[in-house]
């Protein structure tokens, strides 16, 4: 134990890290191990049935495909919200400042039938793009729609800070040397702020893959289009089928994890491109 | 080339930076702009190299107006006081930078890129740095890079802001006269800006002194430090003793020492300060003549060949101390302590009538 220990002006490093253990395993791991130990009441086949059936199949693709999606386009657009948010001096930037962090405060089934009602065929902006054949609620569309309203903050808050401590000399430097916006941007700001944008793109990922209030209001939930894995194992609970409901939440788990492995992998690449660490 | 400013004002909300500002640098000489912060000094520096923009007026890059160019067309290397080396490029990378953005048909092949580099990085003696990152290099090594990559791109002029501002001291001494030599050998056109007086003096050709968005006086290094043109200059180069003064029809008391004053043959009974140097006051145990004032001495620092005296008037109200700086064989000769009585004298002084406020 004493070779991790290192000199420090605070004391209480074994305090500390024995609090960490256990608030962390008390928090986290032991509610997860024990979706673990349940699915163990299933046989492997059981266990293979239960989270291969076609409709489950269905699920995990809207899920992971929607949270994918609806990341990314946050990744984009959380990007350009945080630079005009620290380039730019408008009047009510204090508010839009503060509207950023409205989707982590606001209940997710407030969100969901926010949504829902803007959305449908005779909602505020449903009515003009249904004569465009466009439906959003009830469709794969709504899923998309309500997880990138709930993942926006997260790229946001992660860019912000970074972007702010980009010096003005560096692209002014760029300039200087006879660069243009575009190569300013891409040689210079893009691999400074990456590892962040990684960052926030793999918090509204995680967050969007979990998401449940806020998508099944506008989802429509029908099985094998816009039914969300969520949504089954709420179905499978509702049906006293516990084993059948872990084994799902332990595919979940094991995929997330799995994805967020990679991102971490990715983040440390780009980290180490960029030699900030 | 040349660069000519005329007339450039600017303003920051009320704050005056610039006010009518005009100066000329010749083609290959080595300018400083000296001035304490706030004087306007990286102001006119920024507008120069076109990153900010004037209200008003014009730069001339060989006399031709550049007032409206882009920053990417004036063909200017600019260095900064914090280094701005992009941290996420190798050492290698930054220096390439500027051939790299170049447009397709301009830009050197790769393997010339690499000898421009290299020989670069040779010139700042840093070549063995080549693959590592800036955040692996100290101060020294990253302005000296900074330096390489805004020659990379053959700028016609070189403009640095406090290129040594962050730098210990010394650090700052070898680089200061190793930018000297380097001056010398290309001849580029450059101005940096310092507020280092002795910075200043000692690498730069002529030194522009800059006050309140003004310039106060241009000159050779010797120019400035034995000429000054106004109390500001007395007073931000070196030391410098104050006397109260009065001028009348070419004729000066300083603190009742009568001198002749034919430059100011106008003055009618107008208050005046007397500016002097510490090494221009004379000391001596006895007073020779009538024109000796009496002092005490309260301070004595004997390190190195010139010593320093801090003296307190006996005979005057105006009980500010007065440095003089005496040489050690003087010294010597004097025998001075601490509470000794000695008779001081103005050998060289410059007299400016007070400002009526």
């Amino acid at each position: 134990m004493s070779t991790f220990k290192q000199h420090s002006i605070l004391p209480g490093f074994n305090l500390a890290l024995g609090f960490t253990l256990l608030y962390l395993s008390l928090i986290v791991l032991i509610p997860l191990s024990a979706a673990f130990i349940r699915t163990t009441e299933l046989t492997w086949e059981e266990f293979w049935f239960a989270v291969t059936t076609p409709r489950v199949l269905a699920s995990y693709r809207l899920t992971f495909g929607a949270a994918f999606a609806a990341a990314l386009v946050n990744a984009v657009f959380g990007l350009l919200v945080a630079w005009v948010l620290v380039r730019y001096r408008f009047p009510g930037k204090k508010l839009i400042d503060a509207l950023v962090d409205l989707p982590f405060a606001l209940p997710t089934a407030v969100a969901g039938i926010a949504l829902t009602a803007l959305y449908a065929g005779n909602g505020w902006i449903g009515q003009y793009l249904e004569p465009l054949g466009i439906k959003v609620a009830f469709t794969p569309i709504g899923v998309f729609v309500a997880l990138t309203f709930i993942g926006l903050p997260f790229v946001v808050r992660t860019v912000q800070p970074v972007l702010e401590d980009i010096e003005s000399e560096l692209e002014e430097a760029a300039a200087m040397l006879g660069a243009n916006r575009l190569q300013t941007f891409l040689r210079i700001i893009f691999p400074t702020i990456f590892p962040a944008l990684m960052t926030g793109f793999a918090l509204a990922f995680a967050r969007a893959i979990g998401e449940y209030g806020s998508v099944i209001f506008i989802a429509g939930n029908m099985p094998m289009v816009s039914e969300i894995t969520p949504l089954l194992i709420i179905t499978k609970l509702e049906q006293y089928d516990y084993a059948g409901a872990t084994a799902l939440a332990v595919v979940m788990l094991v995929i997330s994890f799995i994805l967020l492995l990679v991102i971490n992998l990715l983040q440390w690449w780009g980290r180490r491109r960029s030699a900030l660490a | 080339m040349s660069i000519e400013v005329r007339n450039l004002s600017k303003q920051f909300g009320t704050f005056a930076a610039l006010r009518d500002v005009s100066l000329e640098v010749h083609s290959g000489e080595l300018l400083a702009l000296l001035g304490p912060s706030g004087s306007g000094k990286t102001t006119l520096l920024r507008v120069i190299a076109g990153l900010d923009v004037a209200d008003a007026g014009q730069v001339l890059f060989q006399g031709e107006d550049a007032t409206d160019q882009h920053v990417r067309e004036r063909q200017v290397g600019f260095v900064f006081q914090h280094y701005a080396l992009f941290r996420n490029m190798t050492i290698f990378e930054n220096v390439a930078f500027g051939l790299r953005v170049r447009p397709k048909n301009v830009r050197p092949p790769d393997a010339e890129i690499r000898d421009r580099v290299h020989d670069l990085l040779k010139l700042v003696q840093l070549d063995w740095l080549a693959e590592r990152y800036p955040h692996q290099l100290s101060g020294g090594q990253r302005q000296r890079i900074a330096l390489a990559r805004a020659l990379a791109v053959e700028p016609k002029v070189l403009l640095l802001d406090e290129p040594f501002g962050a730098l210990d001291a010394k650090v700052r001494k070898e680089l200061r006269s190793w930018l000297r030599r380097l001056h010398d050998d290309m001849h580029i056109t450059s101005v940096f800006v310092t507020h280092d007086q002795e910075e200043a003096l000692e690498v730069a050709d002529r030194v522009v002194v800059m006050n309140g968005g003004r310039i106060e006086q241009v000159g050779t290094p010797d120019e400035v430090y034995e000429n000054p043109a106004s109390p500001f200059v007395y007073e931000f180069l070196g030391n410098v003793n104050l006397f109260h003064s009065r001028l009348h029809r070419g004729r000066a008391w300083i603190d009742g020492i009568e001198v002749d004053a034919p430059e100011h043959a106008e003055a009618e009974e107008l208050a005046a300060t007397a500016y002097v140097r510490p090494h221009d006051i004379e000391v001596d145990r006895v007073a020779k003549d009538e024109a000796a004032l009496a002092a005490r001495v309260t301070h004595v620092l004997s390190v190195g060949p010139i010593v320093r005296l801090e003296l307190i008037r006996e005979d005057s109200k105006d009980k500010n101390p007065i440095q003089v700086e005496i040489s050690k064989e003087r010294f010597r000769e004097l025998q001075l302590v601490r509470g000794d009585q000695v008779f001081i004298k103005p050998r060289r002084f410059d007299l400016f009538p007070n400002q009526i406020h």
